[in-house]
């Protein structure tokens, strides 16, 4: 199975690099641009078949290596 | 007093925490590799600044679940001092020791330069021989050491008087929370900080404001 996982500041954290990006957008002319929060995106492939295990496992390595839970909020999608 | 620096790869701040170790305390640290499953017998270890594996995924999130980590962990819990600079704290509190997260300068750039600390606790193994309230220069050198942590955190560290460290002086490089620049865990025996005391031990370094950090070592 492929497990995407994205990793995103929690609310509240200070997101200087979201901001830059957020300031280059204006001078290249994009009008409207109200906010950007930047994040990371993983792609992991699990050996293990069922869902509710392969599942288990990814929240475990988001937990303990993946997001900074401090932080970080995570979200996975199996396929 | 038996020391240890702890190397990883991309770390490169070992030699001078060696180095300033070895002059104010008069014993040789011994280094320790990463994937040494267990740390020799020694009082404190010391985990040096650099950027172990280039900073990948979070800054010493890697680090934080080498081998050593786990048994300095576990030593840790029984009363071993640890000692994180720079992204030694950084490893530190990604491996649990330290409450809160070291993250991007509020402003973006790196900051490589001279700071002035408030020494808020000299009660802790390496402030004791500081006056409180004691400002030193130090220099600092780091892209995310601005400390974050929640509500919570902040008002047991403050309140706990566990901030050890304080940049004073319109000096805070980095956003961090309170100005906080080092803390130590509810037990005493883990110290964080993101300055580089081990740069302002000798003339050469221009100034010796923290040498008396290190020969507190010592009375530890």
């Amino acid at each position: 199975m492929k497990a995407k996982i994205k990793v995103t500041l929690k609310k509240g954290v200070l997101d200087p690099q979201g901001k830059a990006i957020e300031g280059a957008l204006s001078h290249l002319g994009f009008a409207g641009v109200e906010h950007v929060r930047q994040g990371k995106y993983f792609e992991i492939d699990v050996a293990e078949t069922d869902k509710s295990k392969a599942m288990a496992a990814v929240k475990a390595m988001c937990e303990k290596l993946i997001a900074n839970t401090v932080i970080e909020n995570y979200d996975i999608e199996l396929a | 007093m038996k020391s240890a620096v702890v190397v990883f790869p991309g770390i490169n701040r070992e030699t001078d925490m060696m180095r300033a170790l070895e002059a104010t305390t008069g014993n040789k640290p011994l280094s320790v590799w990463h994937t040494d499953p267990e740390l020799p017998k020694v009082d404190l270890v010391v985990v040096p600044g650099g950027f172990s594996y280039g900073d990948y995924l979070r800054c010493g999130a890697i680090a934080a679940r080498s081998p050593i980590m786990a048994d300095i962990r576990a030593k840790a819990a029984k009363g071993l001092k640890v000692l994180g600079v720079c992204n030694g704290f950084q490893i530190v509190a990604e491996a649990g020791l330290l409450p809160g997260a070291l993250v991007r300068n509020a402003h973006l750039h790196f900051v490589c330069r001279e700071v002035k600390l408030a020494v808020e606790n000299n009660s802790t193994f390496f402030t004791n021989r500081m006056k409180k309230g004691a400002i030193v220069s130090c220099p600092v050198a780091h892209g995310e050491g601005n400390y974050i942590c929640n509500e919570e955190t902040l008002k047991a560290l403050e309140g706990e008087g566990r901030v050890v460290f304080r940049y004073t002086q319109g000096t805070n490089p980095n956003g961090a929370m309170n100005d906080i620049a080092g803390i130590v865990n509810q037990a005493g025996n883990v110290i964080g900080m993101m300055p580089h005391p081990e740069n302002m031990i000798e003339p050469l370094h221009g100034k010796t404001d923290c040498r008396p950090l290190f020969e507190g070592l010592l009375a530890a």
